[in-house]
């Protein structure tokens, strides 16, 4: 299978596989076709999970993972991608109804934007939370001051 | 389903004739996050024409603790009690998912001693779940005995783990490796008495429920979801399997030496209430077969395979998932290679079956929202973390 598509796309895609699991390093341009043909190609059915890891060191900060999972197959892959901070990535509502949450968790934690996802808004979150909890920058011990103190009147607990 | 978000894309039209449902005007209601029917601190905000539910939208969020932040500064030792708090009555089967995707990550495995006890443990507490979920279900639903009895039997699971290992909920009963106790003396006895003491008082709850006219009448085509709804919106566990998918991680993909034993998946027909409750009264009797065996032939040997006392794992990153009572339960995570997780996701189950709540309550009525989201099955503390 992954012969096939490296033939069609060349550099932007690479296969690789570590302690039993594999996984597709997908270039960012290839979106959201592949994860289509992922679907509807080659059975990946059921979107597991979709999230993201941050690299600040990095040029392009973040990895975008998508885990699936073929019923007819009964096999994992993972497909994943580098975005720049502030670059979006177009939306798996499409292919994948699942997505709608897992994308808001993965908007609300780390701010990265889904084009022409339905609902984009943060999830777990207020509404007016300032900053990106899982981003590395974000301190563990940092909140929203201001809207701990307007909100709920106390001064922050931390 | 995402056309129809909310608030203004709920379409107040009948479809057919395309005409208003009802002359009187839309309510936009709460219910929760305090609330008793739903389970923690849920909110669901109801779009209703009268009784009849046109859209829902969950508000989540108000237990969100940030354990994914925690995990990043805590070592992998130490983040492990921290998972027993997010899917508080299935401790057992959070720490068994972490531990396992630890031991991959380190490329070790368990001793099979110590995997015959985490399947006894974890399929306690399968069964523990899904008794809390029975009497809190019922309970909904306006039936109230089955929760006193549901209650005393789950104390008796509760008091095995008191003894083997200190906490009847938070048990961080497992280590990464294997497990930090060996079995108490009496431990099997006590496994052995539970599993004559449940099955005829699932015969009890049964008599109570199964053919109970108002149960039947409150759940059959209640809530339905078929298997090609629940795959693609990635609904696991008895909700996928009452809607006649046979899936289950345990025999699709076994980890912990769930290959050894001999069980059935059950499944349901119709995705209803009904049939859910049904999938989970047949779950609780496999598990008590797969824990009858377990007890059974516990190997004797090592309760822990060779882990360095400071856990290092090498760069890389993997996902390991399990069969959690409510559903797949996975772990994504990355490591830099230093005594702390670079990066650990928790894939919830009951996070993205409530994601389902919409798709299976639009068109019914206000009660039918309470039966459904008891029947999903949703932990809060799990839904937020």
């Amino acid at each position: 299978m992954v012969e096939k598509y490296k033939r069609q796309y060349g550099s932007g895609l690479e296969a690789l596989s570590y302690l039993g699991q594999n996984y597709l390093n997908v270039d960012r341009t290839l979106l959201p076709d592949f994860l289509r043909l992922m679907r509807n190609e080659e059975e990946f059915d059921y979107c597991v999970d979709i999230t993201a890891v941050h690299y600040p060191k990095r040029e392009k900060q973040f990895d975008i993972v998508w885990i699936l999972y073929s019923f007819p197959r009964n096999e994992r892959i993972r497909v994943k991608t580098q975005i720049k901070d502030g670059e979006s990535i177009p939306s798996a509502v499409s292919i994948w109804p699942t997505a709608d949450w897992l994308e808001r968790e993965v908007y609300d934690m780390f701010g990265i934007v889904f084009e022409g996802h339905p609902n984009l808004k943060r999830i777990l979150l207020p509404d007016g939370w300032q900053g990106y909890p899982l981003r590395k920058d974000y301190d563990i011990l940092k909140q929203d001051k201001q809207w701990v103190q307007i909100n709920l009147g106390i001064e922050s607990g931390q | 389903m995402t056309d129809k978000a909310m608030p203004n894309a709920v379409s107040h039209l009948d479809p057919e004739t395309h005409k208003p449902y009802l002359d009187s005007n839309e309510l936009i209601i709460n219910m929760g996050p305090q609330h008793p029917a739903t389970h923690g601190v849920l909110r669901v905000i109801l779009k209703l024409d009268g009784e009849k539910v046109l859209g829902t939208e969950c508000v989540i969020g108000y237990l969100h603790r940030g354990v994914e932040k925690i995990a990043e500064n805590r070592t992998y030792t130490m983040f492990n009690p921290y998972v027993d708090r997010m899917d508080y009555v299935a401790a057992i089967s959070n720490g068994l998912g972490y531990c396992l995707a630890v031991e991959k990550l380190l490329n070790v495995e368990a001793p099979p001693r110590a995997n015959y006890i985490r399947v006894i443990l974890t399929e306690l507490n399968r069964i523990a779940s899904h008794l809390l979920w029975l009497g809190t279900h019922a309970l909904d639903i306006g039936a109230m005995t089955p929760l006193f009895y549901t209650f005393r039997d789950r104390e008796e699971i509760l008091k095995i783990f008191e003894k083997y290992c200190g906490a009847r909920l938070t048990t961080h009963a497992f280590r990464i490796g294997g497990l930090q106790y060996e079995t108490y003396a009496g431990f099997e006895k006590d496994v052995k008495n539970f599993l004559a003491l449940l099955p005829p008082k699932i015969d009890e709850y049964e008599a109570l429920l199964t053919g109970n006219r108002i149960w039947i009448e409150r759940t059959k085509n209640v809530g339905v979801i078929s298997g090609k709804d629940c795959i693609a919106l990635g609904v696991t566990g008895p909700l996928l399997r009452a809607s006649g998918v046979k899936w289950d991680l345990r025999k699709a993909q076994p980890y912990s030496g769930y290959s050894d034993f001999d069980f059935e998946i059950p499944i349901g027909q119709n995705g209803d209430t009904y049939d859910r409750y049904i999938v989970r009264m047949l779950e609780m009797r496999q598990s008590l077969r797969i824990i009858e065996q377990a007890v059974n032939g516990i190997p004797e040997g090592a309760i822990m395979a060779k882990v360095p006392k400071v856990i290092k794992p090498p760069v890389g990153e993997i996902y390991q998932s399990i069969e959690a009572p409510k559903g797949e339960l996975g772990y994504f995570i990355v490591s830099d290679g230093s005594t702390q997780p670079y990066r650990v996701r928790v894939r919830p189950p009951s996070f993205v079956n409530l994601q389902a709540l919409d798709l299976m309550v639009e068109g019914m009525l206000v009660a039918d929202v309470v039966a459904v989201i008891g029947t999903i099955d949703i932990v809060l503390g799990e839904v937020d973390r």
